[in-house]
């Protein structure tokens, strides 16, 4: 487990971290979310005890940061912003050489590193220098390092980032296989990232945690009325009038009209009402014809802008 | 002590894959072997006393090239954050660092053994000296090497680490210029801290406890600062 207490850190007089707290239970998946700048990459150099924070406490696995930062250390696989790894090394060497710093006994050793270069896909690369490999390929032995030893726990910062979409999608699912066996947290600040990937969210702004729960109960709490887009065939003037006179119903905006009556109207209501029926009964018995009607589903796009352009 | 080795193994391997070690290594047996020859035609005599003299010159402007990328190459591909994320304390990897520069500097030191075979097939050299002229060159170098590591931790520009380097060895070096001229425990002072000073009584065939702690408490000191350096990170 995971548990960071009123985390704060200052570069200067810049306060990079202000009393960040949360919790993150084994086997979890936690997608860490916010702009560039706010803060993420910062709490992953304290949790892998790159450097200490100015103030706050940092537990993993029982053990305290500042005291046992060793004992972590060979807990955690690490994935640092912007993988950084030797260059002039091949790909065996470095993860040899990775392999031996996190104490990776001798006689295992061979078996565990075919493990990982298997699972990371390196083995056609495996003799090639790092420096010659392709972007994706050189996550993939950023990746693969950080899954030397057999981490409990991953911290990846960024593991996506510039990568081609098909790249995107063999790392997503790499990481989705691993999180069914370990606890990770994996920092982006691309959105569908968090939803493919993880259990839960921590979307951090300016150096503070704004939000934290589940991708859907962060879409539920956020939104304030449930919204549902209509396509409908009819007179357009009474339309809003009638509408707006079903139970429940708070607004309704004309979007669009097409050629031939044809129109798009955007109903607002209140989040406990579904009224979704209701507005077909409503259509269908003023003889107006029903094209569409959908319920629209806040992104976390949206989720995302609202909580980190409060102020 | 197993990571110390990991890293050694690991950065002198990284030497042989880049140019600088090759670079460096030629030229070093370039300019030795053109002292070599050109005093022993002017002097006709079976010595190394001056190559000696020569050799530790030219080493003060190579082992700042060995030295520069240690540090400063990590700092700037960012792979320090690999490095000191992983269960290694941070001696170890200042250490091993060390080990592997003096590994190669070792090696370019052992493959200046072919003048003495060579003085020894068409002269009759007194060995005395010589061992301990090899012995004072070396423990010369190492702490040069151990001041080249601490310049290569303040920056993460290679170029600024080698010229931070050399000028410290250098100014270190000569230190001793000025004792002539000022007070006598000024002067005493000078002439302990300079590190050619030291050298001299090797190269005559002495060796003095004196100055070997002398260059052992250099290195450890110079070695203790890289380690500082390194650590400033979790100050800021």
């Amino acid at each position: 487990m995971i548990e960071v207490k009123d985390l704060s850190k200052k570069y200067g007089s810049f306060q990079a971290l202000d009393k960040v707290s949360f919790k993150v239970e084994k086997g979890e998946v936690v997608g860490f979310l916010g702009p560039n700048g706010a803060g993420k990459t910062t709490t992953m150099r304290i949790l892998t005890g790159y450097f200490p924070p100015t103030s706050g406490v940092v537990k993993i696995g029982g053990y305290n940061i500042l005291e046992d930062s060793l004992a972590i250390r060979k807990m955690i696989g690490y994935l640092p912003e912007n993988n950084p790894i030797y260059l002039d090394m091949d790909v065996e060497d470095f993860l040899k050489f990775i392999a031996s710093l996190k104490n990776v006994a001798k006689e295992k050793k061979p078996k565990h590193l075919k493990k990982i270069i298997e699972v990371c896909g390196l083995d056609e690369v495996k003799r090639s220098r790092i420096k010659s490999l392709s972007k994706g390929y050189k996550q993939r032995v950023g990746i693969a390092q950080a899954l030397i030893g057999d981490p409990e726990y991953l911290i990846m910062d960024e593991p996506t980032i510039g990568l081609d979409p098909k790249q995107i999608i063999e790392i997503r699912e790499l990481i989705k296989n691993l999180g069914k066996e370990k606890t990770i947290i994996l920092s982006t600040h691309i959105l569908p990232e968090v939803s493919v990937t993880c259990s839960r969210v921590i979307i951090i702004s300016r150096g503070k945690i704004v939000a934290e729960d589940t991708p859907d109960n962060l879409e539920n709490k956020v939104s304030g009325v449930a919204k549902v887009l209509l396509t409908i065939k009819g007179p357009g003037d009474s339309i809003k009038t009638i509408l707006t006179g079903i139970d429940g119903v708070i607004n309704v905006n004309i979007l669009k009209m097409h050629q031939g009556d044809l129109i798009d109207i955007e109903v607002e209501s209140q989040k406990n009402i579904d009224v979704r029926s209701k507005l077909a009964q409503v259509v269908v018995g003023n003889n107006w014809h029903l094209l569409e009607m959908r319920r629209e589903v806040l992104g976390l796009e949206e989720i995302f802008l609202k909580l980190t352009t409060k102020e | 002590m197993k990571n110390i080795l990991t890293i050694a193994y690991k950065e002198l391997r990284s030497y042989f894959t880049s140019p600088i070690a090759y670079v460096v290594f030629v030229l070093f047996l370039i300019l030795c072997g053109y002292f070599f020859s050109a005093i022993l035609f002017v002097t006709k005599e079976a010595s190394l006393t001056g190559v000696a003299y020569n050799m530790i010159i030219t080493l003060l402007f190579l082992i700042p090239l060995i030295t520069m990328k240690l540090f400063a190459e990590e700092k700037k591909l960012g792979t320090l954050e690999i490095l000191m994320t992983k269960p290694v304390k941070d001696f170890e990897v200042v250490l091993g660092k060390f080990f592997a520069a003096l590994s190669l500097f070792g090696l370019m030191l052992l493959s200046t053994l072919v003048y003495v075979l060579i003085l020894f097939k068409y002269g009759n050299p007194d060995i005395g000296p010589i061992i301990t002229s090899y012995i004072g060159v070396f423990m010369c170098g190492m702490a040069f090497i151990a001041l080249g590591i601490f310049a290569s931790t303040l920056t993460e520009n290679q170029i600024i680490s080698a010229v931070i380097g050399f000028s410290f060895v250098l100014l270190l070096w000569i230190l001793n210029w000025l004792a002539g001229y000022v007070g006598e425990s000024m002067q005493n002072l000078l002439n302990y801290l300079a590190l050619s000073t030291h050298l001299d009584d090797f190269i005559k065939g002495v060796v003095d406890i004196k100055n070997l702690s002398y260059y052992l408490s250099f290195v450890v000191f110079w070695l203790f600062a890289s380690i500082k350096a390194i650590e400033v990170r979790k100050w800021k």
